[in-house]
C-alpha cells in the first residue's frame, strides 16, 4: 500500500462475510481499494493478539467479518468473536487507540450490496481518523496483555458470568461485567506496561514519573510480578531497589 | 524439516475479469521477485486445462513444493486446484489461494493502478502464507454398522424400521415398557379418523416381528460417548446395565402436552386438556353422557401467554374431537374459541368444513383478549369476547377443553447433555439447519425426528422418521467417514487443563483427559470441524488451527503492512 494511503485488514470468516465480499465483485459493487482481506474459516478464530498485532504493524483499521446471530455455520463462533472484538477495543482504548478503528459487522453471504458499503463507509470513517498514531511500547503491552490467561478466561466466560453466575452463584448485572472488565483490562495492561519498562533496571518511582502512574499502583503491580517471577530485584541503591525484568528464554 | 522453499505462482488473466483491470504481467514480474518464489507465470485462464497443465508441468519442471494461484475465489475453486497439485505429487494442502478477481478487479473496476497495487499485495501475502504451510492428511475411520433409536413412538418406530429394511442391525430404545409413545393414549386419528389403537397395533407388529430390530424397553440412557461411526451409548436396562456399540444415533423422544394448573380454572374434571378428553373418548364415553355444552378453548398457554409458539396439531386436533362429539351426539352443543384457525392443505380444510357441517360453532377471538373460564356454584361459564361482533358472549359450559401445546419431556435437557447436541430456545432439539438440514444435528452421526423437534403431526413425524433413516444410513452404507484435514491440536507441553476450549467447542471436539502429566486437552480428529474457537480462545494459546495457525494468520497481516523491501 502506498504512503499516506490508509490501510485496513479484514479478516472475514468464509461462510458468511467472505462470501458476501465474493458476491460484492460477481455484482460488480465498487468500494475504496484500501482493504486487504485474510479468509478465516469463523470469525471465532480470529484472536485479540493477532488483532493487536495487526495494529501495531500499522494497520489504520481492522475489519472482522462475521455470520449474523444464528447463522455461524460452527453455532457459536461468531458470537465468541463478539466478546473477543470487545476485549481488543478496550485494550486499545488503554494504548490510546481509537477503539472505532476496529469494527466488527455481520455480513451474510447474500449482502453483497451491504459489504460494498460497510466497506465504503468504514473507509471513510478511517481515513477521517487519519493514519494510526500510538507509542510502540503502549501497543506491545496491549498486545502482551491480550494473550494474558485472566483476560482470555474473561473474554470467553462472559456468557456463563452473566447467566450463570460465579461458583458462588452470583449472577453478574451487564454494568457490573462492564466494570469487572475495565478494570481488569486496565490492570493487566498496567501490568504488561511495567513490565515492558522493566527492560531496563528501574525503582517504583521512576516507573510511576515515566507511565504517570500512582507509585502506590506501581508497587502494588510490582509485588504481583514478583510473584509470578516475572522480575526481580536487580539492586538496592541509596535504600530504594531497582527492578529489572527477567529474560525469557526465545521471548520476544 | 528444513526443505528449501520452492514457491510457484501463478497468475489468472480469467479474460478480461482480471486482465482488463489488473496489469498482470506487472504482477507476474512483481511475484518473481518475492522471497522463495521460483517461478511464477501467467494464464488467460488458469482453470482452463491448460492452465492446470501448466501448474502440473510447473511443479516437475521447477520442483515446486508450494503453488499459489492468484484468480477467482476459494469458495468455487480452491477444490480445483488442489486436486491438481495432488495429480502432480503435492500435498493438496501446499496450495495457497489468492482472491484477486471477486475481491479486487472487480470491485475496483475505475481505480487500475490501486487494484494493481492491491494485486501485487495479496500476491505477498498469499506467498507468505504459502511458505507456512503445511501438509495435511485427511483422517477416515470406520463405522460400526448398526444404529440406535432413543424413544419408540410412531416417528422412532418408523425410522428404525426403515433402517432394518435397509439391512442394518437397530437398537430401539424405549423409557416406558410399552412402544407406542403419545399414540397409546388417543382415541381417533385426524384426519382418517381411525382408532389410534389398531393404527399403532399393526406398527408394534412390524417392528416386534423385524429381525433386526432389537427392542430396549424399560430402558434409559445414561451416558454416551464417541463420534459419527463409533459411538458408545450406555443403557440402564431394567436394572441392568448395557453397553452398545452403534455407528449413529436418532433421537425420537417426543414431546408431552403442556400442563395448564392455575389457567383457565383447570382442575383435570370439568376443565380438562384434550389429551384428557381423548383418553375419556377412548374409555367409551363417546357419548359424553350427561354433558349438553362442550367450549373449547386454543392456544390455551400457547402463543405468549405462557410458550411463545404455536403448537400447529391443536387446531386440526379440536376440529376432530369437536367433530367426533357432535356426530356420536348431535343433541351436544360443541363451541372452539380460536384466536387463528390453521387448517392448512385441502385435506385439513374439507375436513374443516365438514366439521362445520356437523354443526361445530366457531368463535373467534383477539390473542389480546382471550377467553375467561369463570366457575360458580359448580356452573362453568366461558367468556368468549367475539372478536367480529365486538361483544362479550357468555357460554354456559358442563366441560372445557383446552387445547395446550405440546412441550419438551423434562429429561430432554440430560439427553441433550449427553449427546452434546443443543436444544433451541423453545427448547425442543434443535436441528442443524432448517432448510437445508432438518433432520439432522450439527454433530456428525446424530439425527432426530418428530415432536422431540418441535409439534408436528402423525404425518410429518412420519416423514421426519424416514427423513432421518435414510440420513443416518449414509455412513453406514459407505462404512467409513472421512473428516476434515484441517483441524486443530493441542500442544499437551503448553495445556493445562482448564477446559475453556471444551466450553466453546460447539462438536464436543476438544476434550480434557487425564494424560500422565496430568489434566490435558485433547482434539478427537474426526470430531473437529475446523472453526478455530478453541484456539483463539485458548488462554495458554496452547491450540494450533491447522492451516489458518497464529503464525501464518500473522505473516499475512505483517506482510500486507510492510511494504519497504518491496520498491518495484
Ligand atoms: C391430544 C393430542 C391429539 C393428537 N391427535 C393427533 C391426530 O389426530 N392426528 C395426528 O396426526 N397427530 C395427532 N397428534 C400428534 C401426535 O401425537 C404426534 O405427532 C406423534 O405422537 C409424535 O410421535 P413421536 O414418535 O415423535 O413422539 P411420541 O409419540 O411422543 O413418542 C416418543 C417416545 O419416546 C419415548 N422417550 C422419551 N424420552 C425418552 C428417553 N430419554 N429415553 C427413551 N425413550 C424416551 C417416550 O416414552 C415415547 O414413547 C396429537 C397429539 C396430542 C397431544
Ligand atoms: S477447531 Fe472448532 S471444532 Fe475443532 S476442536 Fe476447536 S472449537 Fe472444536
Ligand atoms: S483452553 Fe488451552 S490450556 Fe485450557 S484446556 Fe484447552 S488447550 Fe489446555
Amino acid at each position: 500500500m502506498k504512503e499516506g494511503e490508509v490501510k485496513i485488514i479484514g479478516f472475514l470468516c468464509n461462510w458468511c462475510c467472505y462470501a458476501g465480499a465474493d458476491l460484492a465483485g460477481v455484482s460488480r459493487f465498487q468500494y475504496p481499494p484500501n482493504i486487504r482481506i485474510i479468509r478465516v474459516m469463523c470469525s471465532g478464530r480470529v484472536d485479540p493478539v493477532i488483532i493487536l498485532d495487526t495494529f501495531l504493524w500499522g494497520a489504520d483499521g481492522v475489519f472482522i467479518g462475521g455470520c449474523h446471530p444464528g447463522d455461524c455455520h460452527y453455532m457459536q463462533g461468531n458470537y465468541y468473536a463478539e466478546k473477543k472484538i470487545e476485549m481488543a477495543k478496550r485494550l486499545l482504548k488503554e494504548a490510546g487507540v481509537e477503539p472505532e478503528r476496529l469494527r466488527l459487522e455481520w455480513v451474510s453471504a447474500s449482502e453483497g450490496e451491504r459489504f460494498a458499503g460497510v466497506m465504503r463507509e468504514f473507509t471513510e470513517e478511517i481515513k477521517e481518523l487519519g493514519k494510526i498514531k500510538f507509542e510502540k511500547d503502549e501497543m506491545e503491552a496491549a498486545c502482551i496483555a491480550a494473550a494474558d490467561y485472566r483476560l482470555r478466561i474473561l473474554a470467553t466466560k462472559e456468557k456463563e458470568l452473566l447467566e450463570e453466575g460465579n461458583k458462588y452463584g452470583e449472577v453478574f448485572t451487564r454494568h457490573e461485567m462492564n466494570r469487572l472488565l475495565d478494570d481488569m483490562v486496565r490492570e493487566e495492561y498496567e501490568a504488561k506496561k511495567i513490565l515492558l519498562k522493566l527492560k531496563k533496571p528501574k525503582s517504583v518511582k521512576e516507573i510511576a514519573a515515566e507511565l504517570n502512574l500512582k507509585p502506590n499502583v506501581v508497587f502494588r503491580h510490582i509485588m504481583d510480578l514478583r510473584r509470578y517471577e516475572l522480575i526481580e530485584v536487580h539492586e538496592i541503591r541509596d535504600n530504594t531497589p531497582t527492578y529489572v525484568a527477567k529474560v525469557e528464554e526465545g521471548g520476544e | 524439516m528444513t526443505e528449501e522453499l520452492r514457491i510457484g505462482v501463478f497468475i489468472c488473466h480469467c479474460g478480461i475479469n482480471i486482465g482488463g483491470v489488473v496489469d498482470v504481467p506487472a504482477v507476474v514480474e512483481y511475484a518473481s521477485t518475492l522471497e522463495n518464489v521460483v517461478h511464477a507465470e501467467r494464464n488467460l485462464y488458469t482453470c482452463s486445462s491448460d492452465g492446470l497443465e501448466s501448474i502440473k508441468s510447473a511443479i516437475n519442471e521447477y520442483e515446486l513444493n508450494r503453488v499459489v494461484v492468484a484468480s477467482c475465489t476459494p469458495r468455487t475453486h480452491e477444490p480445483l486446484f488442489r486436486a491438481t497439485c495432488e495429480e502432480a505429487g503435492l500435498n493438496r494442502y501446499l496450495f495457497e489461494f489468492v482472491n484477486i478477481r471477486d475481491q479486487c478487479s472487480w470491485v475496483h473496476m475505475h481505480e487500475l493502478e490501486k487494484a494493481t497495487e492491491k494485486a501485487k499485495d495479496l500476491v505477498r501475502m498469499g506467498v507468505a502464507k504459502a511458505a507456512l504451510l503445511e501438509p495435511l492428511e485427511e483422517l477416515t475411520s470406520e463405522v460400526t454398522p448398526s444404529a440406535v433409536v432413543i424413544g419408540a413412538g410412531i416417528s422412532g418406530m418408523t425410522a428404525a424400521l426403515s433402517i432394518a429394511k435397509n439391512g442394518f442391525h437397530v437398537h430401539l430404545i424405549e423409557k416406558k415398557r410399552e412402544m407406542g409413545g403419545m399414540l397409546r393414549r388417543l382415541y381417533k386419528l385426524y384426519p382418517t379418523e381411525e382408532l389410534a389403537a389398531e393404527f399403532l397395533e399393526q406398527r408394534i407388529k412390524a417392528v416386534e416381528e423385524h429381525e433386526r430390530v432389537e427392542l430396549h424397553l424399560s430402558a434409559s440412557i445414561k451416558a454416551v460417548e464417541g463420534y459419527v461411526g463409533k459411538f458408545k451409548v450406555i443403557l440402564d436396562e431394567n436394572g441392568a446395565e448395557k453397553s452398545i456399540d452403534t455407528g449413529v444415533i436418532i433421537v425420537a423422544t417426543g414431546a408431552k402436552e403442556f400442563e395448564p394448573e392455575g389457567l383457565y380454572e383447570y382442575d383435570g374434571e370439568k376443565v380438562i386438556t384434550q389429551l384428557q378428553l381423548e383418553e375419556k373418548l377412548k374409555r367409551g364415553d363417546s357419548k359424553l353422557d350427561g354433558i349438553e355444552n362442550v367450549v373449547m378453548i386454543q392456544c390455551a398457554g400457547a402463543r405468549g401467554e405462557v410458550v411463545g409458539y404455536c403448537s400447529k396439531i391443536c387446531c386440526m386436533n379440536a376440529i376432530k374431537n369437536a367433530k367426533l362429539i357432535k356426530e356420536a351426539n348431535p343433541d351436544i352443543n360443541v363451541f372452539i374459541a380460536h384466536n387463528e384457525l390453521q387448517a392448512y392443505g385441502e385435506e385439513y380444510e374439507l375436513y374443516y368444513r365438514d366439521a362445520k357441517k356437523a354443526g361445530v360453532r366457531f368463535l373467534r377471538f383477539p390473542l389480546e383478549r382471550r377467553p375467561k373460564v369463570i366457575k360458580s356454584e359448580g356452573k362453568l361459564v366461558v367468556d368468549v369476547f367475539h372478536e367480529r361482533l365486538q361483544m362479550n358472549i357468555p357460554l354456559e359450559a358442563d366441560l372445557v377443553v383446552l387445547s395446550v401445546p405440546l412441550v419438551q419431556n423434562p429429561d430432554a435437557e440430560k439427553l441433550s447433555k449427553m449427546l452434546k447436541v443443543p436444544l433451541g430456545q423453545d427448547k425442543f432439539f434443535f436441528e442443524a439447519h432448517v432448510k437445508l438440514r432438518p433432520v439432522d444435528f450439527a454433530t456428525d452421526g446424530i439425527f432426530l425426528c418428530g415432536t422431540a423437534q418441535g409439534p408436528k403431526d402423525i404425518e410429518e413425524s412420519i416423514s421426519q422418521g424416514y427423513a432421518a433413516a435414510s440420513r443416518a444410513t449414509i455412513p453406514l452404507a459407505k462404512g467409513y467417514v472421512s473428516s476434515e484435514a484441517i483441524i486443530s491440536s493441542v500442544d499437551e507441553a503448553i495445556c493445562v487443563g482448564c477446559g475453556i476450549c471444551e466450553s466453546v467447542c460447539p462438536y464436543g471436539a476438544v476434550e480434557v483427559v487425564e494424560t500422565e502429566e496430568g489434566r490435558r486437552a485433547k482434539v478427537t480428529g474426526v470430531k473437529c470441524k475446523g472453526c478455530g474457537t478453541c484456539g483463539s480462545s485458548c488462554i495458554k494459546r496452547a491450540i494450533k488451527m491447522h492451516h489458518f495457525t497464529d503464525e501464518q494468520l500473522i505473516a499475512q497481516e505483517r506482510t500486507a503492512l510492510v511494504t519497504e523491501e518491496v520498491v518495484s
